[in-house]
């Protein structure tokens, strides 16, 4: 039996008297999973609205009798197969969609007018050199201006409010010298066309805005969706914990609404979702999410167990803990702190040439105003010529050379099953020289899986692991793990320590203990001592299911694509000796450490920095956290601690280790493009700015030259994205990810 | 040349009347589910509901 679960806290009631609750689904994999969902929602008494997005497999419930309650429809499409749990829309997440929406506005009015005047403009050139009135010319690029100033002072917004901060602040970023030569060239425009003069620069400004805000918008979409991903993967990862009321009854609550001094209880095959005191009940943990280590440790009344530890045999009263005073969690937050710290100086390459290209920019423009007046031209035409050198060098190529580049790479990772946290890991990953790896969790899958499921007709593991799903015993968990969809079967009923029993097309299918399943309990020779055993029969169909702690699968081709990459590899691991040791002889990795403390970790990691050389660090757990801050730059897998995954620049998904060569791949491709790009952005100045200095720029110059230079630039981005066989072959690791993430739920 | 006084209010409000109609939609939402609505207009749950 199930215990109902609160999610009033979850539930918004809006002012028309409906109540609305968002959850995020696991297991839509295809558009029927949409009317299946859709239709069973509708059928239940009281919902009025329910509608699934399909891109980020968020369900939106709606209802009005203050009667129905919403745990109804998790049961229901628990039964259906699809995980579902109460969904918060975060805050980052909320203002990035804002931010979103705001651009898209200011693009399609930036689109609208430029497109417009350009219409006008295209007259104006071809009548300059035929015969356009100059009355008819006038009229043109009034209604320009009139298009042009209120469309750029509306759309050009994002760019003026951050160069504006950057001005405030003393400094200069690349929005600087963008804002000024849109103004300059509205400005001139405007002083041209009222002194009835031929060329006017309306279209040129506006172009700038759109190309600009284009690829503005591209990056954030590109953030936005991963977002997104996380969004839904935090929610299925650390739901809900049953806490026990004050009268003894269970009730299930979001665990970020526990509070301190809350009594919980963690049953057999549950993970603590807080830290806390034991008040009651005797178990074995695993607390290798932890430390790292792989062998259980017993646990009774007053011992002080970590959130994310995993219990195994006996069900645990949990009085939640304040602050980690386990000397532990203290530990690893003032190692934190100081590792972060080094890090934030990090500059990168667009900071670099914005650095120096805004300055470089504000000084030529001066200097070609004076050098005019020296020359003898009049005030107005050194100052029209400056303006010129200020508008064809507004870093249109260069403010795009990096971004694109980003965008690009950063959705190529996401194919690939990385999902990047902060902004300049791409180019930190591609200067990793040196990859340490953790062990637990990282090298090997974090939960124990059924190693010989592959020796079974796929039907039969699929048969097995549907019935797994209705026991919380930590070996079916991991059994169920093996065939991850598929509805439950509705009468599995469970015997507390034998197993789980189910009529199956007619027969009984049993799945448990030897004896529970009736079947010898003989042993292969090479089963290992890690390795726990359980049984299924179906008939006459029987299996024995080994279930151990394994590499992940591709794990060795990994280790092997790393070193042909010219990696270095080493494990660092918090495990003993013995277990670390088999896994680096399997991998073929020289260089182990064993039974290594955070702070041992954070050394050998200065001890590398010391060195010269660059390392990424590859961890999952608690005890890695401080050292994925503290290295050059740290990958973590999806299932790792929240801790671990917050200081990690990128996480990747899934159950193959193959995310982290590739994301080192497409790094290592993408600094290439950058620098190309920049490259590029140099070359178009070093033709343009003599050709503005000396005054030979024209508004049709200056379009063309501004659109061209974006247009190359972002092209030779679009090379960063991997080809369409290698893309296929990433595609399959990306679709994974929901189904590992739900694992330790 | 006179035509122009005429043409070019047309091109300016057609220009016009495709921007609102782009910001009407943004609002309205049709941005927030790009995959599912090329797979919602293959389905077929209206036909369902003419059934007897």
């Amino acid at each position: 039996m199930r215990d109902q679960v609160d999610l009033s806290g979850f539930v918004r009631e809006g002012e028309d008297g409906m109540r609305r609750l968002d959850l995020a689904l696991d297991g839509v994999t295809c558009a029927a999973c949409i009317g299946e969902i859709e239709t069973a929602m509708g059928r239940l008494d009281g919902v009025t609205g329910a509608r699934l997005n399909y891109t980020n497999s968020r369900l939106a419930l709606a209802w009005k009798t203050p009667s129905f309650n919403p745990a109804d429809a998790v049961e229901r499409l628990r039964t259906m197969g699809y995980r579902a749990y109460p969904f918060e829309i975060a805050e980052a997440e909320a203002r990035d969609s804002e931010q979103a929406k705001h651009l898209l506005r200011c693009l399609a009015v930036a689109g609208f007018a430029a497109m417009n005047v350009m219409l006008l403009s295209v007259s104006v050139w071809a009548g300059n050199v035929s015969d356009i009135t100059p009355e008819t010319r006038d009229m043109f690029h009034w209604i320009s201006a009139l298009i042009a100033i209120p469309a750029a002072a509306f759309s050009g917004r994002p760019f003026f409010v951050s160069a504006w901060n950057a001005v405030k602040r003393g400094s200069l970023n690349m929005d600087v010298p963008i804002s000024l030569g849109i103004i300059l060239a509205l400005g001139m425009s405007l002083v041209e066309t009222a002194l009835s003069n031929h060329h006017a620069y309306f279209d040129s400004a506006l172009m700038l805005i759109f190309f600009l805000l284009t690829g503005r918008f591209m990056e954030q979409a590109m953030r936005r969706r991963t977002r997104a991903v996380a969004g839904n993967l935090a929610a299925l990862r650390s739901p809900v914990a049953a806490r026990i009321e004050a009268d003894g009854s269970i009730v299930q609550v979001p665990t970020a609404r526990l509070a301190v001094g809350d009594i919980i209880l963690v049953r057999p095959g549950e993970r603590a979702p807080a830290d806390g005191l034991v008040v009651a009940g005797a178990s074995d943990v695993d607390e290798s999410i932890v430390t790292g280590e792989t062998q259980r440790r017993s646990v009774a009344e007053g011992a002080s167990i970590y959130s994310g530890t995993m219990n195994f045999s006996g069900a645990l009263r949990v009085r939640v803990e304040a602050a980690g005073e386990g000397s532990f969690l203290s530990e690893i937050e003032r190692l934190l702190e100081k590792a972060g710290a080094e890090r934030s100086g990090y500059v990168g390459l667009a900071e670099r040439a914005s650095r120096i290209y805004a300055p470089v920019v504000h000084v030529t423009a001066l200097a070609t105003a004076i050098g005019w007046l020296i020359a003898g031209a009049s005030a107005h035409d050194s100052i029209i010529i400056a303006i010129a050198v200020l508008i064809i060098t507004c870093p249109c190529a260069l403010a795009l050379a990096v971004p694109a580049v980003h965008v690009v790479a950063s959705g190529a990772l996401f194919r690939a099953g990385v999902l990047l946290n902060g902004g300049h890991a791409i180019e930190r990953l591609a200067e990793a020289d040196t990859a340490v790896f953790d062990k637990t969790g990282t090298l090997t899958l974090l939960e124990p899986r059924a190693a010989n499921a592959g020796d079974y007709p796929p039907a039969l593991v699929e048969k097995a692991a549907r019935l797994a799903r209705s026991s919380r015993h930590p070996l079916a968990r991991a059994l169920a793990m093996s065939a991850p969809h598929g509805a439950l079967f509705d009468d599995a009923c469970e015997s507390a320590g034998e197993g789980v029993a189910a009529v199956v097309e007619g027969m009984e299918a049993r799945l448990g203990s030897a004896a529970f399943c009736g079947v010898g309990a003989e042993r292969p020779d090479g089963a290992g001592h890690d390795a726990s055993a359980i049984y299924f029969r179906h008939g006459d169909e029987t299996a024995m299911f080994l279930v151990r702690q394994t590499l992940r699968a591709d794990a060795v081709e990994t280790i092997a694509a790393l070193k042909r990459a010219g990696m270095e590899i080493e494990i660092v691991s918090g495990d003993n000796e013995q277990a670390t040791r088999a896994v680096a002889e399997a991998l073929g990795v020289a260089r182990w450490t064993a039974r290594a403390r955070p702070a041992d970790k954070v050394a050998r990691l200065e001890e590398l920095r010391a060195d010269g050389r660059r390392a990424l660090m590859v961890g999952d757990g608690f005890n890695d956290a401080p050292a994925l801050a503290a290295a050059h730059v740290s990958l973590s897998p999806i299932t790792a601690a929240d801790v671990a995954q917050a200081s990690a620049d990128a996480v990747f998904l899934g159950e193959r280790l193959a995310p982290v060569a590739q994301a080192l791949a497409i790094s290592r491709k993408a600094r290439g493009l950058m620098r190309e790009n920049l490259l590029i952005a140099v070359v178009y100045n070093a033709i343009a700015v003599p050709l503005a200095i000396a005054g030979l720029v024209t508004p049709l110059i200056a379009a063309v030259a501004m659109s061209g230079s974006s247009l190359i630039v972002t092209a030779n981005a679009l090379r960063a994205a991997p080809r369409s066989e290698e893309a296929a072959d990433v595609d399959a690791g990306a679709r994974a990810p929901a189904t590992q993430a739900g694992a330790p739920a | 040349m006179t035509i122009l006084i005429i043409l070019v209010p047309i091109a300016l409000l057609l220009g016009f009347v495709g921007l609102v109609a782009f910001v009407w939609s943004l609002k309205a939402g049709q941005y927030d589910d790009m995959d599912g609505a090329s797979v919602r207009v293959l389905m077929d749950d209206d036909v369902e509901d003419r059934k007897p």
